[in-house]
């Protein structure tokens, strides 16, 4: 706690010793999925700096659209660039917050984490070749539940979403079929099933409709106490959605042979990984138009690192590892020319 | 001294001017509509032009919407836009019809107040509560006790039943209808009432007088005199049910499917644009998406071209003599 306080007093007389009165308000655009830890970092940080925050929750598309025309200083986005696209468009790339997708159902006698599936298995079921719950592959992953003949009704996000991507990704990544049939990205066209919008919405037709599956942030399935399922990961291991899985999953993912730290979190190795975890990332100017600005949202984002996960724990986000943070920092110091080091 | 040497004639000098003024003044304002309109048109097209020029008409015709493989078409929403607003107008114009003819002529005085006012809140609820009470209360009605009756007793039923097959999801294309019905009720009884209001008592009276029930009075005399109204209240329900976006968003289900089955689930164009424009990423998918609003935009301009082409032949049908 008191190494905390001292690196907050550092962090404050660092920003003392810039000098310059307070700058003008950060400005970024982006993602919808980490708008509500940003803006509780944003409140905390203004309280403590006088430096605010304007950050618009416009979903990940329109980020990567305004930083690339430079109307914001930082972008935000659910799903990585390629190294390729970076380079070309001469913006820098890393993750802040890392957050996860938890599979929910509606069968009857089956409460939150009695159920074990596999990532095949949920593949099959959204490809519409598992249609009912007493199917054998599933009754196989279950020997001790009695699963009734209910039909699957498999439920969908319809709105573009980075938990779409995650979890598409993540059936393609472990379903040759389903990547075939229909790929992973923030929107795709599901062959079976029914779309609903948001998470509540996903959460509320999963709720009403018996023999439903469905999929939803960590942070909404936790706090609405939904039926959650356990996952065999990719090192063949039963986990259940918790903060450490996610945290696992970061950590075991080789995020220094990575350019542009695309990493997609989903399928990671490690026994206590969860396999359908991602992190959200923000993207800077390599070369910034406006130094001093960049600079602003960068201190901002440092102090987040050091002093911003225990917020992110109450919203159950779950905080980067330290090694990656550290590493974060060096690819500032490294590829954001023309920024005063911090 | 006569009247005209009274004017003093800068004050006639300065009344002129406002004239003018004002005269530009609204010149200008109705000048904005069209500059408006324009730009809606011509931005929509720009946007629009990498879809089309890629997809070219097959754009129209496919059913695929696949941002995976980038490749799009418009069939779905299409149609899913017309199933539904005409389904909506189905179940709605008969009921406006009802509540307009009750309110003027059949109310008694101290109900016609409470029920008008009434109508005109329905018609001030925001769409995105009504998407929710789709959602959350209608759905799971039709759920457990419309949908699965529907299924049973018209399934069966040769040709009509494939309209309700599969399983009773609770959303779908025809909760979408039913919704977009609740929502432009108001609308059209509203327009309705006010055309059934204009119609003279002379016309009704003489009916009476000359011994006409109050169905032969209201089928041969009102509903003949407001003829022109009605349709423009239907349009004007039309109108809205076609751009309906955050309500039919949350009860449609959200697929890019058409399916034979009302319940199955479908999409529409304002939907699919609501739901997909913030996550596109990619010129033709973006493009893709607006080259379905500029559809939109072409079906509301027909349908409007349609209502007073429509119109313009029954006045002339009613000059003429007979």
């Amino acid at each position: 706690m008191s190494s905390i306080n001292a690196q907050r007093v550092l962090a404050l007389a660092a920003l003392a010793l810039c000098g310059t009165a307070v700058a003008a308000d950060i400005s970024g655009a982006g993602a919808t999925f980490p708008y509500p830890i940003y803006s509780k970092w944003a409140d905390a940080y203004k309280q403590q700096t006088g430096v605010g925050l304007n950050y618009q929750s416009i979903g990940s598309g329109g980020g990567i659209k305004q930083i690339k025309a430079k109307t914001v200083t930082f972008g935000a986005t659910d799903m990585p660039l390629e190294a390729t696209d970076l380079q070309a468009s001469g913006l820098v790339q890393f993750p802040m917050i890392i957050g996860g997708v938890v599979p929910v159902v509606n069968v009857k006698g089956v409460q939150g984490g009695q159920m074990l599936l596999d990532g095949p298995t949920i593949a099959s079921m959204y490809l519409g070749e598992i249609t009912r719950w007493n199917d054998p592959r599933i009754h196989k992953l279950n020997p001790s539940l009695s699963l009734p003949a209910t039909a699957i009704a498999p439920i969908y996000r319809s709105d573009g979403s980075g938990t779409n991507f995650l979890f598409s990704n993540y059936l393609s990544s472990v379903s040759p079929k389903f990547k075939e049939a229909v790929g992973a990205s923030t929107a795709v066209q599901w062959p079976v099933g029914i779309g609903a919008k948001g998470n509540e919405g996903v959460a509320n037709m999963t709720a009403q409709t018996d023999g439903a599956i469905g999929y939803v942030e960590y942070a909404y399935a936790k706090q609405n106490h939904m039926a959650y399922v356990d996952l065999t990961n990719a090192a063949g291991k039963k986990v259940a959605p918790e903060a450490q899985a996610f945290q696992a999953a970061a950590a075991n993912a080789d995020w220094t042979h990575a350019a542009g730290y695309h990493v997609i979190l989903t399928n990671q190795p490690g026994g206590t990984s969860w396999p359908i975890t991602g992190a959200s990332f923000i993207l800077v100017d390599a070369t910034p138009p406006n130094p001093a600005a960049t600079a602003a949202a960068l201190k901002f984002f440092d102090w987040a690192f050091r002093s911003g996960s225990k917020m992110a724990a109450d919203l159950d986000y779950v905080p980067l590892p330290e090694s990656l943070v550290t590493q974060i920092r060096n690819t500032w110091k490294t590829q954001i020319k023309g920024i005063p080091a911090m | 001294m006569n009247a005209v040497a009274a004017i003093d004639p800068s004050h006639a000098a300065s009344q002129r001017l406002r004239e003018r003024a004002f005269r530009a003044a609204t010149f200008g304002a109705a000048l904005l509509v069209l500059l408006l309109l324009g730009g809606v048109a011509v931005s929509l097209l720009v946007g629009s032009w990498p879809a089309f020029s890629h997809f070219k008409l097959t754009f129209l015709t496919r059913e695929i919407w696949n941002p995976v493989t980038d490749q799009f078409g418009a069939l779905a929403p299409v149609y899913g836009t017309l199933v539904t607003s005409l389904l909506a107008l189905l179940l709605a114009v008969p009921v406006s019809f009802g509540i307009a003819m009750f309110l003027t002529e059949l109310a008694p005085v101290w109900l016609k107040r409470p029920v008008g006012v009434a109508i005109e809140l329905l018609a001030a609820v925001p769409s995105i509560i009504y998407g929710i009470w789709g959602l959350f209360v209608l759905a799971p009605v039709l759920q457990r006790h419309v949908q699965p009756w529907l299924i049973d007793h018209l399934g069966p039923v040769p040709l009509l039943g494939k309209l309700f097959q599969g399983p009773p999801f609770g959303i779908g294309v025809l909760t979408a209808a039913f919704v977009l019905a609740i929502m432009v009720i108001p609308f059209i009884s509203a327009v309705m009432r006010d055309v059934f209001e204009t119609v003279p008592d002379v016309l009704k009276e003489s009916g009476y007088g000359l011994g006409a029930t109050t169905w032969e009075v209201i089928w041969q005399v009102v509903v003949p005199y407001a003829r022109t109204g009605i349709i423009g209240g239907i349009m004007l329900g039309l109108g809205r049910a076609l751009g309906e976006t955050m309500a039919v968003t949350f009860v449609i289900g959200n697929a890019h499917r058409i399916g034979s089955s009302l319940l199955a689930p479908g999409t529409t164009i304002s939907a699919s644009i609501a739901n997909e424009f913030a996550e596109a990423v990619g010129e033709l998918y973006t493009s893709s998406l607006i080259a379905l609003g500029a559809l939109l935009f072409f079906i509301t301009f027909t349908v409007i071209a349609a209502a007073r082409l429509l119109l313009m032949r029954l006045t002339r049908k009613a000059l003429s003599p007979a």
